[in-house]
C-alpha cells in the first residue's frame, strides 16, 4: 500500500502555515465567533450558544459603549494634531540649532524610553489633587487656592490623559519630521526667499509640502497606537471615575475580565479595530498622496 | 533693468576671508560673467547679490539702491540655480508662476505671464508636468523661466549650466545669449568654465583668492592678459609659460637657450626675472599658422612628442627650452611622432610677466 504523500511544495509550507494558523488565525476566528455568542467566561459551555448578532444589536444602543467610541475618536483626533504640532515645531527648533544637535536628538528621544505604565504613574502622581507637582506649582504661583481634581473631573482627567499621550509621544513626530528636514534639500528655500517669499510662506509653500509624507507616517504609526490607548489610561484613571474617562480599550478590558462577559467584549473589539483600520486607511490615502506630489527624486 | 555696483565688498566667515574687497561697476543691461577657480569667491560674490548670504563689509547697490539689508525678496532679482532649484511638488506652470503668487498677482495674469515665459523657452507643451518628470534641459529652461517671469532688475545665473551634458551645454548657452538680446537685462553670470564666459560675457571678471585679477571684455582678458594668472585661466588649451631671464637685449631660458627680447620689452632691464608666455597659436609649423604676419618671427627647429589631432587643427606638443610646449596646427596634415618640423614663433604676440609678482610686463 503506497502512502500519501503531499506534493513539495505544500509541505515546505505546511510548517508556516500551521504556525500562523494557531497563533493568528484560530484565535481571530474563534473570538470572531464567540462575538455572535453570549460566551461568559464563568460558563464554558456558553461559547457554543449562537445568538446571531444580538451582541451587536445590543451595542447599537448601549449609550455607554458609544460614548467611549466618541471619546476614543476625540482623544485619537486631539493627540494626533497636537502631537504633530509640537512634534513639527520642536523639529524645527532643534534643526535650527547649529551646536549639539546630536546631543538634542537624543534628549527628543527620552519620552519614548519610558514604558507608557511608568508614564501613567508619573502623570498620576504630577496630577494628584492632594500632593501632585501641578497643583502645587498653581498653588505657589498663586494662580489658584483650590486643589483641583485634576483626575476626578471628567474633563480635567481627559486633559490630564491627554498630556500624558502627547508628552510620551510627540517625539515619534519630531524624530520624522527631523528626518524629513535633514533630507530636504537647500537650494528651493533659497529659491523661494529669492522667488520673494516671507520665512512663513517658505515654510508653507516649500517646506511643508516637503514634510507632509513624513508627518503622515508618524500619523500613521501613532493612530495605531493612540486607538489602542490603554495601559497609561489604565493607570492614571482606570477610565473612571464612574466611566468619566473610559475609551474604548478600557471599556473591551473591563468588560472581558472583570466583568468576565466575553462574547460581547469580543463584539467591541471588532467595532473597535474597524475604527483603528479607518484611521490607518485615511493615513494612508492621504500619504500616498502627499508622496505622489513630493517626486521620488527630490 | 539697473546698474549695479560693489564697493569695497567683503565677505568673511569666521576667520576666513572668502571675498577681499571687491569694487565693480556693471552697467544697465550689461552680461558680466564672474570666472575663477573653485575657491575663488565667485559663488559667494553672487550669493551677497541676492541677499543669501549677509555683506559683511562694503556695500553692494542695485539700481543706485544700498540692499545690504534687504531681504532677498525686496531686491528685485532672480537667479537660477545650479541644481535648478525647482519646486518638486509644483507643476512648470506653478514654479513659474509661484513668485507672481507671492506677489499677490490675479491668476490670469500669473498664467498669462507663464504662458510667455513658456513660450519664449519653448516648453509650453510641459506646462502642466512636474520637474521629476522633466529631463535636464527641461528643467533648466523651466528654472530660466521661472527666472524671467518677473522682469527683475538683474539676472544671477549660479554655474547653470554645470549639469549639463555637453552638446546640451552648447546649445542651452546659445540660448542664454539669444535671451539676454531678447530682454537686455542685466545679468551676473558665475561659471568656472572660462569658455562660457568668453562666449556670453560681454565684461568678464576673473576671481582668484576672493580678489578680482582683472576686468575686462573677451578680447581684453584673452589678448592683454593682466597677470599670468588671468593668462593661464584664459584660453584653451592654456598659455604655455615657461621662467626666463632678460641678459643682454634677449631672453634666456633656464636651459640656456635664447630668444631675442621682443621689441615691445627693450626697456626692461638686464637680469630681470620674467615668465615667457606664448599662446599655442603664436607658436606653429611654417604653413599652419594664423601669420599675422608682422615680420617678427623666429624660426626654430624642433621635434614633436606627441600630437592631438582635432580635424579642422592639431595640437602638437613639443619640448624647448626646458618645458613642454603646446603648439596649435592649423590645416593641419598627418604629422608623425619624432618628426622634426620649422616652428615659426611670433615675437610679436609674446607675454612677458614679472617672475615675483605674475604681473603683466606690459605690451598693451
Amino acid at each position: 500500500m503506497k502512502a500519501m504523500r503531499l506534493p513539495p511544495h505544500v509541505m515546505l509550507l505546511l510548517p508556516a502555515v500551521i504556525l500562523l494558523a494557531a497563533v493568528i488565525l484560530f484565535p481571530l476566528l474563534l473570538s470572531l465567533w464567540s462575538s455572535f455568542t453570549p460566551f461568559r467566561l464563568t460558563r464554558p459551555d456558553s461559547v457554543w450558544q449562537f445568538v446571531g448578532l444580538r451582541n451587536y444589536t445590543r451595542l447599537a444602543g448601549d449609550a455607554d459603549f458609544w460614548v467611549a467610541f466618541g471619546r476614543t475618536v476625540l482623544l485619537l483626533t486631539l493627540a494626533l494634531n497636537l502631537e504633530m504640532l509640537f512634534g513639527l515645531g520642536l523639529a524645527l527648533l532643534v534643526e535650527r540649532a547649529s551646536r549639539g544637535q546630536r546631543v538634542l536628538r537624543t534628549i527628543l528621544m527620552f519620552p519614548m524610553m519610558f514604558s507608557p505604565v511608568l508614564v501613567g504613574f508619573q502623570f498620576k502622581f504630577m496630577f494628584n489633587d492632594n500632593v501632585g507637582l501641578v497643583n502645587n506649582a498653581l498653588q505657589s504661583l498663586g494662580l489658584t487656592d483650590q486643589a483641583i481634581p485634576w483626575l476626578i473631573d471628567g474633563k480635567l482627567a481627559f486633559i490630564a490623559i491627554l498630556t500624558a499621550e502627547i508628552w510620551s509621544s510627540t517625539a515619534v513626530f519630531a524624530i520624522f519630521i527631523l528626518a524629513g528636514l535633514m533630507a530636504m534639500p537647500r537650494d528651493p528655500l533659497e529659491a523661494a526667499r529669492v522667488d520673494g517669499c516671507t520665512p512663513w510662506q517658505t515654510f508653507r509653500y516649500v517646506t511643508w509640502p516637503f514634510l507632509m509624507p513624513f508627518a503622515f507616517i508618524a500619523m500613521t504609526i501613532r493612530s495605531l497606537d493612540v486607538a489602542r490607548a490603554y495601559d497609561i489610561i489604565t493607570i492614571m484613571t482606570d477610565g473612571g471615575p464612574a466611566g468619566r474617562t473610559e475609551v474604548l480599550w478600557t471599556l473591551i478590558a473591563r468588560t472581558a475580565y472583570s466583568d468576565a462577559r466575553m462574547g460581547i467584549a469580543n463584539a467591541m473589539a471588532y467595532v473597535a479595530i474597524l475604527l483603528s483600520i479607518a484611521f490607518t486607511a485615511i493615513f494612508f490615502r492621504q500619504l500616498a498622496k502627499a508622496r505622489a506630489q513630493v517626486a521620488a527624486d527630490w | 533693468m539697473a546698474n549695479l555696483t560693489f564697493d569695497a565688498l567683503e565677505k568673511s566667515y569666521g576667520g576666513y576671508h572668502a571675498v577681499k574687497g571687491i569694487d565693480l561697476d556693471v552697467r544697465d543691461g550689461e552680461f558680466v560673467a564672474l570666472v575663477g577657480p573653485s575657491g575663488c569667491g565667485k559663488s559667494t560674490t553672487l550669493r551677497m547679490i541676492a541677499g543669501l548670504e549677509e555683506i559683511s563689509g562694503g556695500e553692494i547697490r542695485i539700481a543706485d539702491k544700498r540692499v545690504n539689508d534687504l531681504p532677498p525678496r525686496d531686491r528685485n532679482i532672480s537667479m537660477v540655480f545650479q541644481s535648478y532649484a525647482l519646486y518638486p511638488h509644483m507643476t512648470v506652470r506653478e514654479n513659474m508662476g509661484f513668485t507672481l503668487k507671492i506677489a499677490g498677482c490675479s491668476k490670469a495674469e500669473i498664467d498669462e505671464a507663464a504662458l510667455n515665459a513658456a513660450r519664449v523657452l519653448e516648453i509650453e507643451p510641459l506646462l502642466d508636468r512636474r520637474p521629476a518628470q522633466l529631463s535636464g534641459g527641461q528643467r533648466q529652461r523651466v528654472a530660466m523661466g521661472r527666472a524671467i517671469v518677473r522682469d527683475p532688475d538683474v539676472f544671477l545665473f549660479d554655474e547653470p549650466l554645470s549639469n549639463l551634458d555637453a552638446k546640451l551645454r552648447g546649445q542651452m548657452r546659445t540660448e542664454i545669449k539669444r535671451l539676454h538680446a531678447r530682454l537686455g537685462t542685466t545679468i551676473v553670470y558665475v561659471t568656472h568654465d572660462q569658455v562660457e564666459a568668453m562666449t556670453l560675457a560681454d565684461r568678464i571678471v576673473i576671481m582668484k583668492e576672493g580678489r578680482i585679477e582683472q576686468v575686462g571684455t573677451p578680447d581684453q582678458v584673452f589678448n592683454h592678459p593682466a597677470t599670468q594668472f588671468v593668462a593661464g585661466f584664459i584660453g584653451s588649451p592654456p598659455m604655455n609659460m615657461v621662467p626666463a631671464k632678460v641678459a643682454g637685449g634677449a631672453l634666456w631660458f633656464e636651459d640656456g637657450t635664447e630668444l631675442p627680447l621682443p621689441a615691445a620689452f627693450e626697456e626692461l632691464s638686464d637680469g630681470h626675472e620674467v615668465i615667457f608666455g606664448l599662446r599655442p597659436d603664436d607658436i606653429y609649423p611654417e604653413g599652419h599658422g594664423l601669420d599675422a604676419g608682422t615680420g617678427d618671427i623666429v624660426n626654430l627647429q624642433l621635434t614633436v612628442d606627441l600630437s592631438e589631432p582635432l580635424g579642422n587643427e592639431t595640437l602638437l606638443f613639443i619640448r624647448f627650452a626646458g618645458a613642454e610646449w603646446t603648439a596649435r596646427m592649423l590645416n593641419p596634415r598627418n604629422v608623425a611622432r619624432g618628426e622634426r618640423l620649422n616652428f615659426r614663433i611670433d615675437m610679436a604676440r609674446v607675454h612677458l610677466f614679472d617672475a615675483a609678482t605674475g604681473c603683466s610686463l606690459g605690451r598693451q
